[in-house]
Formats: C-alpha cells, structure tokens, sequence
C-alpha cells in the first residue's frame, strides 16, 4: 500500500512536468487548430538555457529558472513569426509539415552546439529526503510541484481576468469574429506562443533537476506525451491539460513500477486511443455536433 | 488492350534498366534500393494521406509489421518452402518462395490495417493523426518485447532476397495499382471523401468501406516495402521503425504533393538523394535538411506537383509553352 502511494507521489511529480508541456499544446491548438510540434523542443532548449545559466554562471535555481524562460519565449515569437505566421492562410498540412522542420531544427542546431551526448544537470539545490511515515519525498518533488502549480495559477489567472486572456479566449473560439471586433490577432497568437513557450522552459527546468539527465532529442517523447495529455483532459480546455497530465504522469509511474518499464511508453499512446474512441472531446471537454 | 500493352512494355524497360544498374557502383547500387522502397512507402501513404484524406502517422508501423512477419516467415520457415520446391531450380524456388513471403506479409500489416482503421477512421484530421502515431508506437513497443524475433537485440539472419529488379517490380505493381484504383469508379470514391466527407456519404458512398479499403491498401504495400527492407539489410531493429520514420514518409508525400504518385516518387527520389548528397557538409546536413524543410513549405506549401501528375503529355505541353 505504501509503495502504491509512494509511486503515485512519483507519478504527480512527473505529471505536473506533463502538464506545465500540455499547457502550451492545448493552447496554441486552441488558437491555431494545430499540433506544434515544435514545442517538445522549446522544452529541451529551455532546459539547456537553465543548465547554463545554472551550471556555468553559478546563478541560483530561481534565477535560473526566469532565464530559461525568458529565453524560451523569445524562441517562441521568433518561430511563430518566421516559420508559422506566413503560413496562416495555407494548409494546415503544410504548418504542421513546418512545425517537424522546426523541431528537427531545433535538435540539430543543439546537436551541433552541445553535442549529442547526455550531460548531467548541475544540481544547484542540494538533496534533501523526508520520510513521512514511510513515504518518501524530496526537496525537489516539493520543488517542482509548487513551481507547477504557482504557473499554473498564474496563468489560470492571466486567461480569465486579464484583457489578453479575454482576447485569446475570443480568438479561440472565433477568430474572423475577433477579428471584426478590433482584436489584433496577430500578438494575441504571439503572446500564445509566448505563454506556451515560458510554460516548456519551466518544464525543462524541472526536469533538469528531477532527472537529472539532459540532451537535444530529450523533447521527442514528453512532447508526444504532453500532447496526449493535452487531448486526455480535452483539447483547448485548460484546466484539461492540467487533469491530463496529471493522470498520464501517475500512470505511466505505476505501469513502469509493477507491470513493465518497456510498456512504458506504450501506455500513454493506449490511454489516447481508449480516450479517442470512447470520448473523443477528452474528459473535460464537451461534444459538439458537426453542423453541414 | 492498348494500355495493358504500354504497362507491360513499361514494366520490362523498367525491369531491363534495374538489371543494368546491378553493375553500378555498390553505394549508388544502394540508393537506388531505397529509392524504390521509400517510393512505394510514399505512394503508398499518399493513397491513404493525399486521396483519401485521411492523415495517418503510422505507416512505419504497418512497414515494421509486415517487414518483421516475412522475415519470420524466412527465417523459420523459408527451407522447410524450398524444400517442398526442390524440383524447382533453387533460384526460381527461392523468388517464388520470397514472392508468396512478401505478401503474405503484406496481407498481414493489411489485416492489421482493417482492424485498426475500423475503430480510428471514425476520427478526423489531428485526431486521427496522433491516434495513428501511438498505434505505430504501440506495434514498435510490441515487437521490442516480442522474443520470437529478437526483441530489443535486433533480428538477424534473415537471407539477403532483396535486390533492385524485386524493387522495382514491387514499385512498378504499387503505382499501377494506385494509379488504376483513382482512376476507377472506387476511386472516385474515394477522392470524394477527401474533398467533402459529409457531401459525399449524403450521395450514398459508403465511406467507411472506402477509408478503410485505402487504408489497408496503403497497409498492404507498406507491409511489401517492410519486407523488401528487412531482406535486403539482412537484419531489422525496432529502433528503424520509430515514428520519425513515419514522419520522413510522409514529408517525401507532402514534398511531392499530397494527391501525385508521380510526386511521391519524386518527393521519395529527393528526400533519399538530399540527405546523401549533404553528407559532405557532416555536423551540417541535418540542419541543412530542416531548413530546406521549412523553405520549402513557405515557398510552395502545396509540393512540388501539387495535385497534378507528371506525364508526357503535360510535359510536351509545357515546353510548347516555353518555345511561344
């Protein structure tokens, strides 16, 4: 039983790291109607900024972590305006087509900077274990959790109570019609990638610091994994992408703990598919009904 | 009549000119191999993709299915065939034996098809998309734990077969069958469901018979392609099906033009040339490929054919064109 509970605290740790990733797919999908694939990437370059700012200019965690994302968001607008936002009439093929160039360039350009191997993430806050009745939890779970959740709230925030969040929410659910109404589309899809990217850095970051295992393809998979999240708790929807990761992250733990760590990355791709055929519009989210 | 003629008269220049290039250099002897198998891939995938509509991710999968049950099939199997067939002459005993293995392998990734088209075909665009892809990761995940063929270690020892004259004849079948299908009454619909699902099941198409056809078609010869592959490298790893390797089958479709075969195989033509030209560049290729990539999709985000084929007729008239 302890070990049960013990691998679900496990499982929330990794999953609040799913769900900062999921936050910014269910956004710019939101918006855009479209999967960036990119933005498993965003997340690996965020983690490198935090390993450098972290590890060669011997900056403190918080610091560190503002940095990644600051560099982050400023990979996020560079990309939406010279890879996405001349294609926002074209097909939607041809953006998620530039969205995998995007991401193979990304990784390449990492390999070729840092090199392909893995490198250990400097552990710039020392390890501290406490044992709460049997159950055992770090530092850096408590870490990474409160970090989650803070963003989480802040951004939660940002979107219901500010004029921008109104102005993404107008777009996602109509945009010629926002459009009409004096919403300048244009920094509103900016300032989407700009959250969404912030949101991946933070998650590399903690990462970083969790695993302490970093390289350039380390985006691939948790992309993938996020997105699925994403479409779990219902795409679009927020609080969705939150619940998503959260259920994926303490899943794939408990596969990995007692059936079999080779399924693991199986077991995410099953949950979507289940999720697909029986509630396509994910647990949160609401059916709409095709109209001709 | 006059057309079976043409085809046959095409299929035996092509078979001729495959003969020849045996006595190419064995690097160039190579691409050329890979060309053909990824042209199927590509042709394959565009039936599914480009004229049914129908965005799947997971044609590694189906590649990685078929491939890995005929090279089962030769491996455990393969002499106990020959030596039923040992009246025949061994070389002759050994295509028919390969031949009967390259299909049923591609029967089953078809069967596979129909079983997982059924339940995801109801999903639409990204949907479908990423439902695909996890079902592709799902059959890689499988084999890794499957020790019948080796598992994560690889499966080696699987008789080399393969050589170009089987590709080529494989690509030649591949285009014919497409090309025949789009140009028949299935065709039609079949492409009506890509310009318009709701229109064209409303005309009395059935459209889930129609998706699923195309796609376990497109499952078939990605099954075929899986097996050419796993007989001419001798050895397959899971780790050659990931869905990267989807991924580089469709932007060969897309860079050719979703809806042209004859894209496809020119899509599939540069996309394997492009990565062994650059080679020169090391460190740079990847990024060098990417960024071509992303310009291309800027530049002209329909392909290089768009919806169009590539035809004499079409190229006759273009340089009539030219010389007005």
């Amino acid at each position: 039983m302890v070990n049960i509970l013990q691998q679900v605290l496990n499982g929330i740790s990794l999953g609040s790291i799913y769900a900062l990733i999921a936050l910014g797919y269910t956004m710019v999908y939101g918006i855009l109607k479209f999967i960036n694939f990119a933005h498993g990437d965003i997340y690996m370059v965020g983690a490198f900024i935090g390993y450098f700012a972290l590890g060669t200019w011997n900056l403190p965690f918080a610091l560190g972590l503002i940095i990644a994302m600051l560099g982050a968001a400023i990979l996020g607008i560079v990309i939406e305006r010279f890879a996405y936002r001349p294609l926002r009439l074209a097909p939607r093929i041809s953006l998620l087509i530039t969205a995998i160039g995007v991401s193979f360039l990304l990784e390449n350009l990492m390999v070729l900077l840092v090199g392909a191997s893995p490198r250990s993430f400097p552990q710039s806050i020392p390890l501290k274990v406490y044992d709460i009745g049997g159950l055992i939890l770090t530092n850096r779970q408590i870490i990474i959790l409160s970090t989650a959740i803070i963003l989480m709230i802040i951004l939660q925030f940002i979107v219901m109570r500010t004029k921008i969040g109104k102005a993404m929410r107008a777009v996602s659910e109509d945009r010629e019609m926002a459009l009409m109404l004096g919403i300048n589309i244009d920094n509103v899809i900016a300032f989407t990638f700009v959250i969404g990217s912030v949101l991946a850095a933070a998650g590399g970051v903690l990462v970083g610091l969790y695993f302490n295992k970093i390289e350039p393809y380390m985006g691939v998979m948790p992309g993938l994994k996020a997105f699925v999240a994403a479409v779990l708790g219902g795409i679009g929807i927020i609080p969705g992408a939150m619940l998503g990761g959260f259920i994926l992250g303490i899943a794939e733990v408990l596969v990995s703990a007692f059936i079999s760590s080779t399924v693991r990355d199986a077991v995410s791709f099953i949950i979507l598919i289940i999720i697909l055929l029986v509630r396509p519009s994910g647990l949160l989210g609401k059916h709409i009904r095709e109209k001709v | 009549m006059k057309k079976n003629i043409l085809t046959i008269i095409g299929l035996v220049i092509l078979l001729i000119l495959a003969e020849l290039s045996k006595n190419l250099d064995p690097y160039l002897y190579q691409i050329f191999v890979f060309f053909g198998i990824n042209s199927i891939l590509a042709m394959s995938l565009n039936l599914i993709n480009g004229f049914t509509g129908q965005f799947s991710l997971g044609h590694a999968g189906f590649m990685a299915a078929g491939g890995y049950f005929s090279a089962a099939l030769s491996v455990y199997q393969g002499e106990n065939l020959l030596r039923l067939l040992s009246f025949l002459p061994r070389g002759l005993a050994q295509g028919i034996v390969f031949f009967v293995f390259l299909i049923l392998g591609g029967l089953f990734a078809a069967i596979l098809g129909i079983l997982i088209g059924i339940p995801t075909l109801r999903l639409k665009g990204d949907y479908l998309a990423i439902a695909t892809l996890g079902l592709g990761e799902i059959i890689r995940v499988f084999i890794l734990n499957l020790d019948v063929v080796g598992g994560p270690r690889g499966f080696p020892g699987i008789p080399k077969l393969t050589d170009i004259t089987w590709v080529a004849f494989w690509a030649f079948i591949c285009f014919i069958m497409i090309f025949r299908l789009i140009h028949s009454s299935h065709g039609r619909a079949i492409v009506s469901i890509r310009e318009d699902e709701t229109a064209s099941e409303s005309t009395g198409i059935n459209t889930t018979y129609y998706k699923v056809l195309a796609f376990s078609i497109g499952a078939f010869f990605a099954g075929v392609a899986g097996g050419l592959f796993a007989h001419y490298l001798m050895m397959l790893h899971p780790s050659s099906f990931t869905f990267m390797r989807s991924i580089e089958i469709l932007l060969m479709v897309v860079l050719g033009g979703l809806g042209s075969i004859t894209g496809s195989v020119i899509g599939a033509f540069i996309l394997t040339i492009l990565p062994e030209a650059l080679r020169g560049f090391a460190q740079l290729r990847l990024i060098i490929y990417s960024l071509t990539l992303i310009i291309l999709m800027l530049v002209r985000p329909s392909g290089i054919m768009g919806n169009k084929e590539l035809s004499f007729y079409r190229l006759t008239k273009f340089f009539q064109k030219r010389k007005e």
